[in-house]
């Protein structure tokens, strides 16, 4: 019947999630603010900035928002908290707040003593996280969400094995034959596998909940996961057939998920006005218009810069708008839900809209395409660069500003006993 | 046959639709319309807990032997969405159109949980544990007035 660990209990404590979420701009503001202090990173996407930046990106904004709303959900959608919450999180969320600038800096100027460094926290980090959610998703229900969840944890722990093998080769500890293969494969582990299945994992419950639209089709979710799960393999192989048939295989499903996802939106039955589905819907645009761009790459078909376009377009086109509109439903959610358990339901406790007014993330929401306009166009137009990188730090700290907030309104309204 | 988790499942999709329409008359600021679906969306939602606290509920208990478990946290999660109710009557009968929608907002996300909950977990073990006894929990939650 309920095995061990299987709980209907809520959310972790309020403190487990916040830590990552409100962390989680800071990196973009660096991210941003870097690439308008070197915009030297559009010249190719291996220069080192590019690298450094993409870093800043990844691990310090998408993986502590990732990591926070994991921690959140495992309960909610497979009834599985993570074991030892308090601990996991203060580990992981510490490696990852250390470790990531480390690398970044690490990247950027090929120190090794900081490549050691970053590479070292943060393999701690994610090993400590990866390992709390094995132990969680073992005991979970099986459903298409926690698949999902298993092969986005596993594709996590491919990324961070293939990047700490770049990392040890950047030292100087080893010399791969093919680095060009190792990187190709960290980039479609990392983005496609981690970002891509977990989003894909995640939209499944949080996109009919959110919209109260119709569900995702059961037979879809369940070839999604499967396709992901056969593809990314497949095309981390030397050049075959086999190898294009993965790329493929992997391409199209991103590409089905995104477009089943503003099919499905539109069929949504609440007409109130909502800037995490406008947030969405940017998000499954851009993802499309990435994976198409990155294939026409693999193939050739277009010159460098494009790939950088690719870059941009999935990270923060899709990526970081999908992320940011979560945020503006988790972390309002768990403020009212956790002052709610503190001191229980009384009439004029804030509301979740208290917490986060839509004219506010509105206006955020507007940076952020501002910034994305101003990015995707500059590595063909250079002049787009330093206001690209200033947007994209201006909405970075508006983002975290709207976040604190949510938080002050938290503990005013909680020492007021209201 | 219908399972248990099927019939309930399909119940909760019902009153989000309720929802969704209350919601919708609030943003279009059409009052009386607004007035009549939530006073349904009520009704819907009353029955439904009392399809799993009157009927589901006990025969899991009795079945299981676990009467502070699972289900406990559920009629938890229930006497909270019925606060919120309470508080949307409110911003209702003041025309609080933002009011109504804070709370909308926050009562969605929720319900939408507590949702989840039951249809991932909690339904698929009463379908294994009450297997036998099935049809007739059924027609008891039929027989429960709207």
């Amino acid at each position: 019947m309920i095995g061990p660990g299987l709980s209907l209990e809520q959310a972790p404590p309020f403190s487990v999630p916040l830590r990552f979420f409100l962390s989680a701009p800071l990196f973009l503001f660096a991210a941003g603010l870097g690439a308008a202090l070197s915009p030297d990173w559009t010249a190719t996407p291996l220069a080192s900035a590019t690298l450094a930046l993409t870093h800043l990106v990844t691990l310090g904004f998408l993986g502590m928002a990732m990591l926070g709303a994991m921690s959140q959900m495992l309960p909610v959608v497979a009834g599985a908290p993570l074991p030892n919450a308090r601990l996991v999180a203060w580990v992981s969320h510490l490696g990852l707040l250390l470790g990531t600038p480390c690398l970044a800096l690490g990247l950027y100027s090929g120190e090794a003593v900081l490549l050691m460094a970053g590479s070292s926290l943060i393999g701690l980090s994610l090993l400590v996280f990866l390992g709390a959610v094995g132990l969680a998703l073992m005991r979970a229900q099986v459903s298409d969400t926690t698949q999902a969840m298993r092969l986005a944890a596993f594709t996590l722990g491919v990324t961070l094995f293939l990047g700490l093998g770049m990392a040890s080769w950047l030292i100087g500890q080893w010399a791969p034959e093919a680095p060009l293969d190792w990187l190709t494969s960290h980039v479609l582990w990392g983005l496609g596998g981690w970002i891509g299945v977990l989003v894909m994992g995640s939209a499944w419950q949080v996109v009919p909940m959110l919209q109260l639209t119709p569900p995702y089709p059961p037979r879809l979710t369940r070839w999604l996961w499967r396709a992901m799960l056969v593809g990314l393999p497949l095309a981390t192989l030397a050049p075959s057939p086999w190898r294009d048939a993965g790329q493929v295989m992997a391409a199209l499903a991103l590409i089905t998920f995104a477009v089943t996802t503003l099919r499905l939106q539109s069929q949504r039955k609440r007409k109130v006005e909502d800037v995490t589905l406008d947030f969405w819907r940017v998000g499954m645009v851009c993802l499309i218009a990435a994976v198409l761009l990155a294939m026409a790459r693999i193939r050739g078909v277009l010159p460098e810069a494009w790939t950088l376009l690719a870059g941009l377009l999935f990270l923060i086109g899709f990526a970081t708008s999908v992320v940011t509109g979560m945020l503006y439903k988790i972390v309002p959610f768990m403020a009212w839900f956790h002052l709610q358990a503190r001191v229980g339901f009384k009439r004029g406790q804030p509301s979740m809209r208290d917490y986060l007014p839509e004219t506010r993330a509105r206006g955020q929401y507007r940076a952020h395409l501002a910034a994305l306009f101003c990015l995707l166009a500059s590595p063909f137009q250079p002049l787009f660069t330093i206001p690209g990188g200033l947007l994209l730090a201006g909405s970075a700290a508006w983002l975290g500003w709207n976040l604190l907030q949510a938080q002050r309104l938290y503990h005013q309204a909680g020492a007021a006993g209201c | 046959m219908t399972s248990l988790s099927h019939f309930l499942s399909t119940d909760h999709s019902h009153c989000d639709d309720v929802f969704a329409a209350a919601e919708n008359a609030v943003v279009a600021k059409d009052w009386a319309r607004a007035q009549t679906e939530f006073q349904r969306f009520l009704d819907e939602m009353k029955h439904h807990f009392a399809m799993e606290e009157d009927v589901l509920f006990p025969a899991f208990e009795t079945h299981t032997g676990m009467s502070g478990g699972p289900t406990s946290v559920m009629r938890g999660e229930h006497e909270q969405m019925n606060e919120v109710f309470a508080a949307m009557r409110d911003a209702l009968a003041h025309q609080d159109g933002n009011g109504y929608l804070g709370l909308s907002e926050t009562l969605l996300m929720l319900m939408r949980q507590h949702n989840l909950k039951e249809e991932n977990i909690l339904y698929p073990m009463a379908d294994q544990a009450l297997s036998g006894q099935a049809d007739a929990l059924l027609t008891r939650m039929g027989e429960i007035p709207h």
